[in-house]
């Protein structure tokens, strides 16, 4: 063979080149610097939101609504557009909840990897890409135009339950495959039906992880704002009948606002947004909170 | 063979001796090895036998420095590679990990890379290599891993496509690729056929003409075969530290130990 | 097994993972006993007789099933009628447009001769997609790097979550604080890149505002973040440790090891997450709508006054929208969902390659 590279001549320990050094530096302070450029939006978001948000976050705000506020008033508030949003996602929650649960039901327990639990499978996850204003549309077509319903909160709730419930199948899906073979097992041992080993023992097992799952989605969905201007359209009253006539919504008030060229107008939109975080936030909390309450318990089984 | 024989002359400089001094190693807050000093010799196999979690493998990651890379990892004590401190304040990781080859319990060829690729993937780290040269040293390691006939018309193809026994002899040419000092396999042949685990043992024997080779086993039978000294660990109960408990020339660890606990381990009555 | 002998034990249980899902293939499984990504012992297939009896004997396990069933059908139901109904009630406004509807420019649907095409508000899509795409993808790639192999292992998940909230702030917020704050902001910069790097024609243009295509691009891109990060992180976090540890007893530095395995393990996953935040950006609605001067123009000069996409003309068209000018806007939303539904489908294919990512990306 040739002679051997001229690091076997060498002996000990041979350290290595500083280019390589150098690199290896360079990339992690790179990478560094790409964490912290992330956190930049987020915290000049929040401080904004918190600093324009909190001039008119007071009680009027959450107790009125913009009926009779002209369009250059100050004053007003957003009560009508909290309800609405509430409702809204209530209502999307009790339609997809239930949806989304039974499919993943139905994929990890029943499915057994055929071609129909992989077809579904599959589009739930291409639905999780659906975008939010092709929903709005969709219900828009659907609901309103074919089949001659009028706006209203119900109309939203159908907009977004669309919304959510991919991200509910995936979630309580993940949760229902950690439960243990073990347990299923010992349940079927005692010769007790399918459905009710599921109803009994798998979903009690999973119940936390699934409310962590449901949760997220709740937060996703209620700051969605593109599905109910299709769906919701507007209103300045207070409507408090989800089935019947428009309906307000957080997200649409802020959006609304928004477009407005008045400064009280904008101030209204900045306080809009501040509650809206601070639902959307709320929501996260709790979900992270259930999720923290259960692995304590998931360790030590 | 010939290729490896020919540069004994060169290659006879990198067998180093290692020194290791009351080393403490630390899994977070566990001690998992405890008090360890023992001198390993140059161009000789020294094996480590000891029941499932006595801390030889453990010990073994010491001696690179691989050990440190999992999270909450620590060392204490002093491992001299002849004269240098592998944990002196101004010594790199890196580069002891670059002088110190690691063969592993289970074959780890890079999956996407070719045959030829994995074996220069260490060469290339260290800057500009000819064409030329990474060809000689693809093929005096692979030759030196006994690889060399089984895959020369296919150096391009992924090694992930070779046997179980040949990913492991790719591993191993890959480490000797870079010319360390010293090779530690940490039971290169668990995950391994009969067939391939004796052709790994040969290449034992051959390469420690030129490396200080140091080797983990469960198989006591292997240890018999292929290694010089012996090293017997063990642990005092489950969730304590693992110690050194004796160290002696292979023949006589196997036919006349010093110690009782020794003698039990291998005759099989614990472990 | 205590901790001294525990890392080996971690990889191949992902190795197990991965395989696991094809050795339980639909057709080597009678249906209805045995879970998918089992391999049967003979404890499981004692069970899985036990099961099949409970089956067969069992009251209310049909109607059960038959509501999962159900429920998974209502999805795919329910993907079907998007595209139905949408078509449905594109058609009318289609079959009034007195143009060609994939090549016009303007949008005035609601003229008394319907005049609208989709030309410039899919260029407008694609193109703010794609240079949210380009400024996001290193970014989310390096804070997906920086989570699971650079920060100290107890604040990891911590500041995973911090990335995390990026994605949950809602997309109006980002609206507001986009015409509020960025576009002002966005003015110098826009002045600099014209000033200095205008001959490359991205940047070119006589005319420099803050309320441009790169200002809702940027947007964007701060949106898809954080589901770009989420994937990659997890695909680098399930990077095999036995491929890690080969490059690092080779004497890899940290980023060496990072680019012999993480990297090319990773790839795949991380062309997915693209694709999906790709699909994200696309879709994004209200956001734009705000930021966007709304204008009907094709051109790839990104500093200035010009740009629009098909969901924020959506959101900015359906107040005033005649019954035509309704069906021009789902006939754009059409379009836009078949988009959306091709990359993401797309992305899903790359995934689903790798057993390892199904769940990173749920």
């Amino acid at each position: 063979m040739t002679t051997p590279s001229t690091a076997t001549v060498r002996t000990g320990i041979r350290p290595i080149s500083v280019g390589r050094r150098v690199k290896d530096r360079v990339v992690q302070v790179l990478i560094c610097l790409a964490f912290v450029l992330a956190l930049i939006p987020l915290a000049s978001v929040l401080w904004m939101v918190v600093k324009n948000g909190m001039q008119r976050f007071d009680l009027e705000f959450l107790t009125h609504s913009m009926r009779n506020i002209g369009a250059r008033d100050v004053g007003g508030g957003a009560y009508h557009a909290i309800i609405g949003t509430l409702q809204q996602v209530l209502l999307a929650s009790l339609i997809a909840v239930p949806i989304g649960l039974l499919t993943a039901i139905y994929l990890v327990e029943y499915g057994n990897g055929g071609r129909l639990a992989r077809t579904i499978g599959f589009f739930v996850d291409v639905m999780t890409g659906v975008p939010s204003v092709v929903s709005g549309l969709f219900v828009l077509a659907f609901w309103i135009l074919v089949l001659g319903m009028p706006f209203s909160g119900f109309a939203g709730a159908l907009a977004l339950s669309i919304l959510m419930m991919p991200v509910v199948v995936r979630s309580a899906e993940e949760m229902l495959r950690l439960v243990p073979r073990e347990l299923r097992e010992a349940s079927y041992a005692l010769g007790v039906p399918k459905w009710r080993t599921v109803v009994k023992v798998v979903l009690p097992t999973a119940f936390t992880g699934i409310a962590t799952g449901v949760m997220l989605a709740v937060a996703r969905v209620a700051g969605e704002t593109a599905p109910l201007l299709l769906t919701v359209f507007f209103t300045d009253s207070i409507n408090n009948d989800p089935f019947n006539g428009p309906q307000m919504g957080l997200p649409l008030y802020v959006f609304d606002q928004a477009g407005r060229p008045t400064d009280a107008a904008i101030d209204r939109a900045w306080s809009g947004a501040l509650t809206l975080i601070l639902i959307v936030m709320l929501l996260n909390l709790v979900a992270r909170l259930i999720g923290w309450w259960r692995s304590p318990a998931r360790k030590g089984s | 063979m010939v290729a490896v024989a020919r540069e004994e002359g060169v290659l006879g400089t990198m067998a180093k001796q290692i020194e290791v001094s009351d080393l403490d190693a630390y899994y977070g807050s566990h001690k998992a090895i405890e008090g360890i000093t023992m001198t390993i010799e140059p161009r000789s196999v020294t094996a480590f036998i000891g029941p499932s979690g006595c801390g030889k493998s453990t010990f073994l990651r010491t001696l690179n420095r691989m050990h440190e890379v999992i999270p909450g990892a620590r060392v204490e004590g002093k491992v001299r590679l002849e004269d240098q401190d592998l944990y002196g304040p101004d010594v790199d990781p890196v580069s002891v990990r670059r002088t110190i080859g690691m063969v592993f319990q289970r074959p780890n060829p890079f999956p996407t890379m070719s045959i030829f690729d994995n074996v220069a993937a260490g060469l290339r780290l260290n800057g500009r290599v000819s064409r030329s040269e990474l060809d000689g040293v693809v093929e005096t390691s692979l030759k030196g891993a006994n690889l060399w006939n089984e895959v020369k018309d296919r150096l391009n193809k992924p090694g992930a496509g070779l046997s179980g026994g040949q990913q492991q002899r790719l591993c191993i040419a890959r480490a000797i690729a870079v010319r360390p000092e010293v090779l530690l396999m940490d039971e290169p042949c668990s995950a391994l056929d009969p067939i391939s685990t004796l052709a790994i043992e040969d290449l034992i024997a051959q390469l420690k003409k030129d490396y200080t080779i140091v080797i983990v086993t469960h198989n006591m039978q292997q240890a018999a075969r292929v290694s010089d000294r012996t090293a017997f660990f063990n642990l005092a109960a489950q969730g304590r530290p693992g110690k050194l408990i004796e160290m002696d020339d292979t023949s006589k660890i196997f036919t006349n130990p010093a110690e009782k606990a020794t003698e039990d381990y291998i005759t099989g009555r614990f472990g | 097994m205590t901790g001294a002998e525990s890392t080996p034990e971690v990889e191949p249980l992902q190795y197990g993972s991965a395989g696991a899902p094809e050795s339980g293939s639909a057709l080597r499984e009678p249906p209805g006993e045995l879970d998918r990504g089992e391999t049967g012992g003979p404890a499981m297939r004692r069970a899985a007789r036990r099961r099949a009896v409970g089956i067969g004997g069992a009251r209310g396990d049909g109607p059960f099933r038959f509501a999962a069933t159900a429920a998974g059908a209502v999805l795919l139901a329910i993907m079907a009628a998007i595209g139905a109904f949408l078509v449905v009630k594109a058609v009318p406004a289609l079959r009034a447009n007195t143009t060609n509807f994939l090549t016009e420019l303007t949008w005035q649907p609601n003229a008394t001769e319907p005049v609208f095409g989709i030309g410039a508000l899919a260029f407008g899509t694609v193109l703010s997609s794609f240079l949210a795409l380009v400024i996001a993808t290193p970014v989310a790639v390096g804070v997906a790097l920086f989570i699971s192999h650079y920060a100290p292992r107890r604040l990891a998940s911590a500041l995973g979550y911090v990335v995390d909230l990026l994605a949950a702030v809602p997309s109006v917020v980002y609206g507001l604080w986009g015409i509020a704050f960025l576009v002002p902001f966005m003015l110098e910069p826009s002045r600099f890149l014209n000033r200095y790097l205008g001959w490359i024609p991205l940047f070119g243009g006589d005319q420099v505002v803050g309320r441009s295509m790169l200002t809702a691009a940027l947007v964007l891109a701060i949106m898809i973040l954080p589901i770009i990060a989420a994937i990659s992180r997890e695909v680098f976090l399930q990077v095999p440790k036995a491929q890690e540890e080969a490059a690092l007893a080779l004497g890899a530095t940290r980023w060496e090891m990072i680019r012999m395995s993480v990297l090319p393990f990773g790839r795949p996953g991380v062309i997915s997450a693209a694709m999906l935040g790709l699909g994200r950006a696309m879709g994004e609605t209200i956001a734009v709508a705000l930021i966007f001067p709304a204008t009907f123009t094709v051109t790839f000069q990104v500093l200035g006054p010009n740009g629009n996409s098909i969901a924020a003309n959506i959101a900015n068209g359906f107040g005033e929208a005649t019954e035509t000018g309704r069906g021009a806007l789902i006939a754009s939303g059409l379009v836009l969902f078949l988009i959306t539904l091709l990359v993401n489908m797309g992305a899903r294919l790359v995934i689903a390659r790798r057993k390892e990512y199904a769940r990173a990306a749920a």
